[in-house]
């Protein structure tokens, strides 16, 4: 996805006013996210902003990936990365979760998470795409609610992510790409049954997406359509 | 009879592009033999799965080694070393060998599918490895690193998609174990921030010495 063209690399671009506010808008977002790849939103955010630069600059990083599918892949990843980053980062801020063990837990798990933003950066750099914008994130309420909130909230974004990697590997091409993936998908997985287990659910949970082996002997993938709707509490 | 990942309903959420038009009729017939009995499924779909399954029955047969190891290993521990668990590993070490026969059965099925010989389960010796659950969960700990090291490295190298996609609903619940035996022993559970793949070489004779045929 590509920020409007007057920032930096790197910088945060948060969602228009008018997208957060309108329900309709954010399920337009969603929708195309899920159909249309990272680019869409793009063209979504420049389209709601009014931009016509930005909207011409989106388009043609939308033609772009319409030549690559691995780049809209590694978009798609960072995406969620820069999320779970941005959710470790704000934890460790807040001071809220005090238990040693699970203190040092979020700790390197958010350093994980750093690690993959800086490769999947590079990665889209490599294949030619665009800086990729953040999302806008509410994880206040969680963080308010404490510990246990916040352990079981980290627990399921780590189930969601290792669904949304496990799903996207099979639409890679590259392979030293899909080796990447690969590499991060397991340590994602990890993340998700350690954070389960720090948050007390069992093998598996009475809901989907809860349990530390939460599918049984096989793991289930999910569409990007699935991973944004059920992320969707966590987008400002 | 045993869903194998192969034609696992589940799969069919996948979002495959570029797939080849063969696997998509493959994938339709599959699933149509899973709900109607494998005669249904036609003569033209056994052909195009041996066509199509050459290199990719060899990692199947390479990963089936493997989950033959670790089930044969937990269900060992769990009846040698299991009273000296607490009750939370001892349910750990049992729910990892149910999953690890769920494994090794949905490997077989799949190296049938795809014509292939699956290989023969190995005898096994895990030395002492159940002399203490210290040692227990060492080794445990070992075999699911090795496991998803084994699995991201031979993932790349196979071409029908279905099977990847199999591949990947397996390693990631070996990553879970290794996560969760981390826990168990005390140990970071995701150490790196990228789990390192293995070659095929590398991985089989890190458990060579466990394997006695």
């Amino acid at each position: 996805m590509t920020p409007e063209p007057t920032n930096a690399p790197g910088t945060t671009t948060t969602v228009p006013t008018d997208l957060r506010d309108d329900p309709a808008s954010r399920k337009r977002f969603l929708r195309m996210m899920g159909t249309g790849g990272a680019s869409a939103l793009a063209l979504v955010l420049a389209s709601c902003g009014g931009n016509e630069e930005a909207t011409k600059a989106a388009l043609k990083a939308r033609e772009e990936e319409k030549e690559s599918p691995d780049l809209k892949v590694v978009v798609y990843a960072l995406v969620l990365e820069n999320l779970e980053a941005d959710f470790y980062q704000q934890v460790i801020e807040s001071g809220m979760v005090k238990d040693r063990r699970a203190a040092d837990l979020v700790k390197s798990i958010g350093e994980n998470e750093e690690e993959h933003v800086e490769a999947l950066t590079a990665a889209v750099k490599k294949l030619g795409g665009q800086p990729v914008a953040k999302l806008k994130t509410k994880f206040e309420d969680i963080l308010e609610a404490g510990p246990q909130q916040i352990l079981k909230t980290a627990a399921l974004v780590e189930n969601l992510g290792a669904a949304a990697y496990l799903a996207q590997a099979v639409n890679i091409q590259d392979k030293a790409i899909l080796a990447a993936a690969l590499s991060i998908h397991s340590v994602e997985a990890r993340h998700a049954a350690a954070l389960n287990k720090l948050a007390g659910n069992g093998f598996r949970g009475e809901r989907k997406l809860r349990g530390t082996i939460p599918d049984g002997a096989f793991a289930k993938p999910m569409s990007k359509a699935q991973v944004l709707t059920r992320l969707q509490p966590f987008l400002a | 009879m045993n869903p194998s990942p192969l034609v696992n309903p589940e799969l069919a959420v996948i979002q495959v592009h570029g797939i080849t038009r063969s696997s998509f009729i493959l994938r339709g017939a599959l699933t149509a033999g899973t709900v109607f009995g494998v005669h249904a499924v036609s003569p033209f779909v056994g052909q195009a799965l041996a066509q199509g399954g050459g290199g990719d029955v060899a990692v199947l047969n390479f990963a089936l080694t493997l989950e033959y190891l670790e089930a044969a290993f937990y269900e060992q521990g769990v009846d040698r070393v299991g009273g000296q668990l607490d009750a939370e590993t001892l349910d750990l070490a049992k729910e990892l060998r149910d999953n690890e026969k769920e494994h090794v059965d949905a490997l077989k099925a799949t190296i049938k599918k795809l014509r292939g010989t699956p290989v023969k389960k190995p005898k096994v010796d895990f030395g002492n490895a159940f002399s203490s659950s210290e040692a227990f969960l060492k080794l445990a700990n070992t075999f699911e690193d090795t496991g998803v090291s084994a699995y991201n490295g031979a993932a790349p190298r196979i071409r029908n998609k279905d099977v990847l996609a199999a591949a990947g609903t397996i390693v990631q619940v070996e990553a879970r174990h290794a996560a969760l035996i981390r826990l168990a022993r005390g140990k970071p559970p995701s150490p790196l921030a990228f789990d390192k793949p293995s070659s095929m070489r590398a991985v089989l004779s890190a458990v060579k010495p466990f394997i006695k045929s």
